[in-house]
């Protein structure tokens, strides 16, 4: 079936790398091998998402398979990431083998762990049964929870056990909201395996019973919420991306958070069609205003930089989970915008911040010093992607977030000056930082490769564009996905 | 015949709450580990009787998923963890245990009064037991968090599994199965991985004290 | 009050019974004990070849006793008396019955600790006080235990009268009742406490480490100490007739049945005798537990006591 292959594809090519990596990651070619796979499934997303797009949304293997333009663009997103992120970790993972804090066997484990993560989490993206969405969520867990702790240091041990406990107590939170969701199908639609397909669900959703939805959406919120970063059960995000080696955090911050957040949307188009009082929607926004200002007042006591960009991260999925909570158009469109030059940016800044540690010899931003002097591509992808993920013009992160606050401005006005505080709190915050990172004098020996810079900018650039020119046929595509998730 | 079967069905309920607070109370490490069997064993009954009851031949199949996963392979697992590690006690958990007794009837009242709207609106034969099977699940997420060591912690997260699996089987007949396929797959995958963990805490802190674990706070 | 020549004949019969068969029981749980522990067990009749002895002794009193003290020993014997005429043993029909329900029971039990532990501090020795705190921590403890055991039963049979609660859980259907089993160990754990068994208390010790029935009637003798020990082997004997009478109550005789009673005494009997030894291998089974963990051990009783309530409540309302 020609529509199915590229989704064939995308799905196991990943996992065939998990594979071979499993085998050959240690050698020398085991990063080539991992690039080379991850160009693979870019390539194969970028056929479905063409498909999908140009054609119709599409149902596969026994409607087990759902791509519409919701996840089209998120699968086509992840794929990027994947294959950057892939391109980056060659020089650094080498360069930490020189260091010695990678062994053989951690590379083949860190190697064959990414491919596997990638495919858990298409799996995630593109499957339409929300128990196997639920699997692989945590499947995507359990792959990471290893490279969490790979340096086996205290600290990235406590990280992983924390990931670990707590992602796993949150999503178990998420596997009763699934069964709820299915208790509420069941009388309507009967029992099997079609009572958890979204797209049978969506079709009845205005036959559900509202009493179970509310209950199961709020198990749902707190579950996957957790896996988004939303305060309170945000715990640990900060450490597992400190903990972690760089391409972690940047997959961890790129990926891993808006495939949960799009798991929350899909169950939030249900609710809301069986609700009628906007409770799911309220939710959201509440968690995501108090994510926002949370992260901005822990931003500022951070010492550590990659400590400090999860905060960041979590600031961000705030106002994202904010936007989609306040629906309509604008604010629906607003949010996906901003989960892809998010993405595209925090993963740059992560690339950028992983070279600086690696020169420094150490995550304590107090240690990084005079990177505009020592390595001028560095310290101006540094200083770029800070300006970036700020919020400042003409990248794509100031087009989101003013589309976001107008929308406020409109549907819930007092909102609107604390979310601007909280910013404004942030921008002080790590610009503050970030500047005594890269200005001033510098006395650290060069690296012993080439850092690979070519991510950074590209990623850099993608986001320029998107700020100032976003491309017909992505609009198109946002405004699709805008008017899928509905509210 | 029938009714008999029906009301056995209340038994095992009743005898997984038991056990789930015969868990709390429990000092020595092995016994936690064999508790977590006869919870497995009384899931498995429940589960079947369920299928006979109902002519559902994909909850035979869980059940018996369910069996070699959580009677034999995972308990295999924990034991040899167990005995590399040569962990017996612990000694105290951070409340004293009569405490941790009248917080479990606590939540279990809650756990009940939660389940009722919900086991009204379902129509499997097995719907009062909703509300044991999430006190199961409260009480050993309540586990989880009085525990001082690594291993109850853990085994305090594969009771509130089984708690959820019972609630799935309470409340609508077992899910399909695809997705019980899958969540057996990752409780697998996941104590694996908690298995080789365990070998790397010890490792790095010569002890399997969570308290070791707690050094990372916001400044 | 219908009292009837039937009820006055049950009512006779049955504390003629608990009088006479009390001591026998104790006699044959001391058998089994012994044979369990492969020793050569005495012979059945023991403790009333003891009472006997005791009441041809004289009776030593101290010189600080006050009257409390001499007449403690015939309310704890009036008390247990009483309890056993209560509890519906081999039939329903009790006269005395409708005056008193399961929770005059309880307070028939707590009047006799009261006594008996006031007993033990009048004459001011340490042993005694130390015994009297001991035995008034389980039972503050047991009390509750006890009563949510008995409210568990009750909820099931909508009466709090043990006549009213026998009669209709032997017309039931037959049904599985898990809050009935909680309900069962949570009671087995308390008679345990309460009668001073292994695992909570040695029947057979004079450490001062370890005793707390023993310290209280440390200081009786002679015609005094046989009424304790017959008041001791009574409570044990209503005990495991109040258990009975709950859980298994097949074989009670009901209202205007005489001839059944003649039934029901075997039946009792046999009752007893695997109760007996069911007590026997539970005390050579355990090991006393400190006194310390002795809250736990009946916080437990407690607990699966409330837990038979509540899942009554979510399962069988």
């Amino acid at each position: 079936m020609p529509a199915t292959l590229p989704l064939f594809l995308t799905l196991l090519l990943p996992i065939a790398g998990g594979g071979v990596l499993a085998l050959f990651g240690h050698r020398e070619r085991g990063p080539q091998i991992n690039v080379a796979f991850s160009f693979a499934t870019f390539a194969s997303a970028l056929w479905l998402t063409a498909e999908v797009i140009l054609g119709t949304p599409i149902l596969g293997f026994e409607e087990r398979f759902f791509i519409d333009p919701l996840n089209a663009f998120l699968v086509a997103l992840t794929a990027l990431v994947g294959f950057t992120t892939s391109l980056f970790s060659q020089p650094y993972m080498r360069i930490e083998r020189e260091h010695g804090k990678m062994t053989a066997p951690r590379m083949r484990l860190f190697h064959s762990m990414y491919q596997l993560f990638i495919a858990m989490m298409l799996m995630a993206l593109t499957t339409n049964n929300l128990g196997v969405l639920w699997v692989a969520m945590e499947a995507a867990t359990l792959t990471t929870v290893l490279l969490v702790s790979v340096y086996r240091t205290p600290a990235s041990l406590e990280a992983a056990w924390k990931y670990f406990i707590l992602c796993g107590v949150g999503i178990a939170q998420a596997l009763f909201g699934t069964m709820l969701l299915y208790l509420a199908a069941d009388r309507v639609i009967g029992g099997g395996e079609g009572a958890l397909l979204w797209t049978h669900l969506a079709a009845v959703k205005t036959q559900l019973e509202p009493n179970i939805l509310a209950l199961a959406f709020v198990f749902l919120m707190l579950g996957y919420g957790t896996k988004v970063g939303l305060v309170p059960v945000h715990n640990w995000l900060p450490d597992a991306h400190a903990e972690g080696p760089t391409p972690i955090s940047a997959v961890l911050s790129g990926l891993l958070l808006n495939v949960a957040l799009y798991a929350i949307l899909r169950c939030k188009s249900l609710a809301e069609g069986a609700m009628t009082n906007g409770l799911a929607g309220r939710t959201m926004v509440a968690f995501g205003i108090v994510s926002v200002v949370v992260a901005a007042f822990f931003l500022r006591r951070q010492r550590d930089v990659k400590r400090m960009f999860a905060y960041s991260s979590i600031e961000h999925m705030g106002l994202m989970t904010f936007a989609f909570g306040l629906g309509g158009p604008i604010a629906n469109f607003a949010g996906l915008l901003h989960m892809t030059v998010h993405s595209l940016t925090k993963s740059a800044i992560f690339f950028a911040v992983g070279h600086a540690t690696q020169r420094a010899g150490s995550q304590l931003m107090d240690d990084i010093r005079g990177l505009l002097q020592s390595s001028p591509t560095l310290g101006w992808g540094l200083v770029l992607g800070s300006l970036a993920i700020l919020g400042l013009p003409p990248f794509g992160v100031f087009a989101s977030e003013f589309l976001i606050l107008t929308s406020a401005m409109r549907q819930l006005p007092w909102a609107t000056p604390v979310l601007l505080l909280a910013l404004g709190v942030a921008f002080a915050a790590v610009f503050g930082r970030v500047q005594a990172m890269v200005f001033g004098e510098s006395t650290q020996p060069p690296l012993p490769h080439r850092p690979a810079l070519v991510p950074v900018f590209v990623h850099l650039g993608l986001t320029l564009m998107l700020g100032i020119f976003v491309p017909p046929f992505l609009n198109e595509w946002y405004q699709q996905a805008a008017a899928l998730i509905g509210g | 015949m029938h009714a008999l079967l029906n009301q056995s069905i209340n038994l095992y309920a009743a005898f997984l709450l038991i056990v789930s607070f015969a868990m709390i109370s429990q000092r020595r490490i092995l016994s936690l580990v064999h508790l977590y069997t006869t919870q497995g064993v009384a899931l498995v009954l429940a589960t079947v009787t369920v299928a006979y009851l109902t002519s559902q031949p994909h909850l035979f199949y869980s059940a018996v998923i369910t069996l070699a996963l959580k009677v034999f392979l995972i308990p295999i697992m924990l034991h040899r963890v167990i005995d590399r590690l040569d962990v017996r006690w612990d000694i105290e958990p951070l409340i004293n245990i009569p405490t941790t007794m009248l917080i479990g009837i606590v939540l279990v009242v809650f756990a009940f009064n939660l389940a009722l709207p919900i086991s009204q609106l379902s129509s499997s034969i097995a719907r009062s037991t909703l509300g044991i099977a999430l006190a199961c699940v409260l009480l050993s997420f309540m586990m989880m968090i009085v525990r001082a060591k690594a291993i109850p912690q853990v085994i305090g997260f594969l009771a509130m599994e089984n708690g959820l699996f019972f609630a799935a089987t309470a409340a609508t007949n077992g899910m399909p199965m695809i997705v019980e396929l899958g969540i057996a797959l990752d409780v697998l995958v996941g104590v694996l991985i908690l298995g080789v963990f365990m070998f790397q805490i010890r490792e790095q802190f010569d002890s399997l004290d969570i308290r070791h674990l707690e050094r990372l706070r916001e400044e | 009050m219908n009292v009837s020549t039937t009820g006055i004949l049950a009512q006779s019969l049955e504390i003629a019974l608990a009088l006479a068969a009390a001591p026998l029981l104790l006699g044959w749980v001391d058998q089994w004990r012994a044979r369990l522990q492969n020793r050569s067990a005495p012979p059945i009749t023991q403790p009333y070849r003891v009472l006997r002895k005791l009441f041809h002794k004289e009776s030593v009193v101290a010189g600080s006793a006050s009257p409390l003290f001499r007449f403690t020993p015939y309310v704890m014997f009036g008390c247990m008396t009483l309890a056993c005429a209560i509890v519906p043993t081999i039939s329903t029909d009790l006269p005395l019955a409708t005056a008193a329900d399961a929770i005059a029971l309880v307070g028939l039990f707590a009047l006799a600790r009261t006594f008996i532990a006031l007993a033990a501090m009048d004459i001011g020795t340490a042993f005694g006080t130390m015994g009297a705190r001991r035995e008034m921590l389980i039972g503050f403890l047991a009390e509750p235990a006890l009563l949510m055991a008995l409210f568990c039963t009750s909820l099931i049979t909508h009466s709090t009268s043990l006549a009213n609660m026998v009669g209709t859980m032997t017309h039931r259907h037959y049904v599985l009742e898990p809050s009935l089993a909680f309900a069962g160990v949570a009671f087995t754990m308390v008679s345990l406490a309460e009668n001073a068994r292994v695992p909570v208390d040695n029947p057979a010790t004079h450490l001062e480490l370890t005793m707390i029935h023993e310290a209280l009637i440390l200081e009786y003798s002679g015609r005094h100490l046989a009424m304790m020990e017959w008041a001791a082997s009574l409570k044990l004997f209503a005990y495991s007739c109040i258990g009975l009478a709950l859980f298994f109550p097949w074989g009670i005789a009901e209202v205007d049945s005489p001839l059944a009673m003649l039934f029901a005494v075997p039946v009792l009997v046999f009752k007893l005798a695997i109760g007996g030894v069911l007590l026997a291998l539970i005390e050579t089974a355990s090991a006393k537990m400190r006194i310390f963990r002795v809250p736990e051990f009946l916080a437990t009783s407690f607990l699966l006591a409330v837990i038979g309530l509540l899942v009554h409540q979510l399962l069988e309302s």
